[in-house]
């Protein structure tokens, strides 16, 4: 049997292969959104509330900072398990693709958020000082100057954390999340079913190819920060008025 | 009108106090345009910065029109900041809006209805000269184009002070010129209150109806444009009239004369020199229009033996500033 007759009658692929596809984007697709809603808001407060931030409040800011911190440092594979009893505590049940967004989605939102922190910080401050200066609430600031000027750099963040959530996807699965991982590990390693792997892999790599796609051009698309990003063609340019037309 | 008065400014830097601003006190009427220079260092960022509150001052006052601004807090401070319309060195654009929605913004902070916005930004732009520009974006425009987008941002809230940091820093003469025109016709349009920092001294004899030098977190000269220029030996008189540095032609004395208006054209020195029976040597000189009013300010020297004493007396007599240069200075 060659491998391209494998690909239509190894029930590995044909059948287990697109069942754990969707499981992998369920997996991603939900925790990637919960994601965003959680760790948007906490790395908007993370620089909000550091020194120099609209709203400095060194003492949270320090408490925020070093459980963020905590979080970050416990290798993924041990966050999962030790997050077992809370993931049955909030969806019923400790294994399955909803089960595993559980430490997904608490997995990378410190992640998450200290990229929203940095591209945050990225944004010139006289922009907010010119912001001040019109009379902006600090609410207004965030919404009006911050986040829409950091939307390049937080689109970018957005991608590399989702292609961080397929690679830990792929590892929740083993632990009991299904998916790709699950696949991979089943057929793969405990059958020795090389056609599998391999078709996993390939899948895994075009989904984190596709997502890094996706989210490079939805940064070109909000990037107007240099003259060739921003698309041009759809603006007019007549001659300036320069001897001061009033 | 602007009203400064006693403000001081201490920063903290480790057990260290620095005193960036040492009891500033300035008034600027309303329809006029002040200028304020100062080398880097002389606490001119900070002044802008505790003008607009950005920073809180230590001590002393900011009102505008009477309105006080640095005892306000929070809400009433917002509203008193929509009072000050300002212009920054790198125009401080958001990106991520075109022209249009960059002048809108400070509409849009006080939730003027959509229709309205609009209408507003786009005769704005129009005021500084860019209409058909609404859909760019920052990137797509020059230097000048931005400052002027800067500008009509600054007015979309129509304020009663714009307070200008090193509006024309980044350009080229040729748009400097420009955006100085506009700044001009606009304060005369619409009745502004400007206040200029530069450390550019072609900004202030371009545009400013008066003018303070800071140094030292002090204003230690100021007036009008016309009074400081006429002090001889002033800083700010040096600065805005300098003479280039010149060789003494051999021992004779030295005399520097300044003189203003209508005496300008008068031809002094060929009557001081048919008076004395001397010849007058024109070391170096610099003659300009300052606010209207012509200036020269003029390095010359008298022959070896002549006593500089009855000449400068003459000169004085005449109307015309006068003092013996300083050996260094010449």
């Amino acid at each position: 049997m060659n491998f391209l007759d494998e690909l239509i009658t190894n029930p590995g692929i044909t059948k287990a292969l697109p069942v754990a596809l969707m499981e992998t984007l369920q997996m991603v697709g939900i925790s990637g959104v919960f994601t965003l809603a959680i760790g948007l808001p906490l790395g908007v407060f993370m620089h909000a509330s550091g020194p120099g931030g609209v709203r400095p409040m060194p003492a949270t800011n320090r408490v925020v900072s070093i459980i963020v911190n905590i979080t970050r440092s416990i290798p993924f594979a041990i966050l999962m398990v030790a997050l077992i009893p809370l993931s049955r505590f909030i969806t019923g049940s400790s294994i399955g693709p909803i089960a595993a967004c559980v430490p997904l989605t608490i997995g990378t939102v410190p992640f998450f958020a200290r990229l929203v922190e940095s591209a945050l910080r990225d944004v010139d401050s006289g922009k907010i000082d010119a912001a001040l200066v019109m009379g902006s609430t600090r609410m207004q600031i965030i919404r009006k100057v911050l986040v829409p000027e950091a939307m390049p750099g937080l689109a970018a963040a957005l991608t590399t954390t989702l292609v961080t959530l397929v690679g830990y996807s792929a590892m929740a699965g083993i632990t009991g999340g299904g998916g790709l991982g699950r696949l991979a590990y089943n057929y793969g390693f405990q059958r020795f079913d090389t056609a599998v792997m391999i078709v996993t892999i390939v899948i895994m790599v075009l989904l984190v190819q596709g997502i890094q796609w996706a989210g490079d051009a939805a940064v070109r698309r909000v990037d107007h920060r240099n003259a060739a990003s921003a698309r041009p063609g759809k603006v007019r340019r007549p001659e300036p008025d320069t001897a001061v037309g009033i | 009108m602007i009203t400064v008065t006693d403000l001081r400014k201490v920063y903290q830097q480790g057990n260290r106090e620095v005193v960036a601003l040492d009891g500033v006190s300035l008034e600027v009427p309303k329809g006029s345009i002040h200028g304020i220079v100062g080398h880097s260092g002389a606490g001119k960022s900070t002044l802008v910065r505790c003008l607009t509150l950005l920073d809180a001052p230590t001590s002393g006052s900011v009102s505008i029109n009477g309105a006080e601004l640095s005892t306000s807090r929070d809400q009433d401070l917002r509203t008193a900041r929509r009072r000050i319309g300002m212009i920054f060195q790198h125009a401080n654009l958001m990106d991520s809006r075109t022209a249009l929605q960059n002048v809108a913004h400070p509409l849009e902070i006080v939730r003027t209805p959509k229709n309205d916005i609009r209408r507003r930004a786009a005769e704005l732009l129009r005021l500084v000269g860019l209409a058909g520009f609404e859909d760019a974006y920052p990137s797509q425009l020059s230097g000048g184009q931005k400052q002027r987008v800067g500008i009509a941002r600054a007015l979309a809230s129509d304020p009663d002070v714009l307070l200008c940091d090193e509006p024309t820093s980044a350009l080229d003469p040729k748009t400097t010129d420009e955006i100085l025109a506009l700044i001009q016709e606009l304060t005369q349009r619409l009745d502004l209150t400007v206040l200029i920092i530069t450390h550019e001294m072609h900004v202030v004899k371009r545009v400013c109806d008066s003018v303070s030098l800071l140094a030292g977190g002090r204003i230690i000269e100021h007036g009008p444009l016309r009074d400081v220029a006429a002090n001889l030996g002033s800083e700010l008189s040096r600065t805005l009239l300098p003479l280039p540095a010149s060789e003494p032609l051999g021992a004779g004395a030295v005399l520097e004369i300044l003189y203003s208006g209508e005496r300008a054209s008068a031809p002094m020195l060929t009557s001081a020199a048919r008076r004395f029976g001397i010849d007058l040597n024109v070391l170096a000189g610099s003659v300009e229009t300052l606010a209207g009013t012509q200036f020269g300010h003029l390095r010359i020297q008298l022959p070896d033996g002549a006593d500089p004493a009855p000449v400068a007396a003459y000169f004085g007599e005449q109307g015309v500033s006068v003092r013996l240069a300083e050996k260094d200075a010449v």
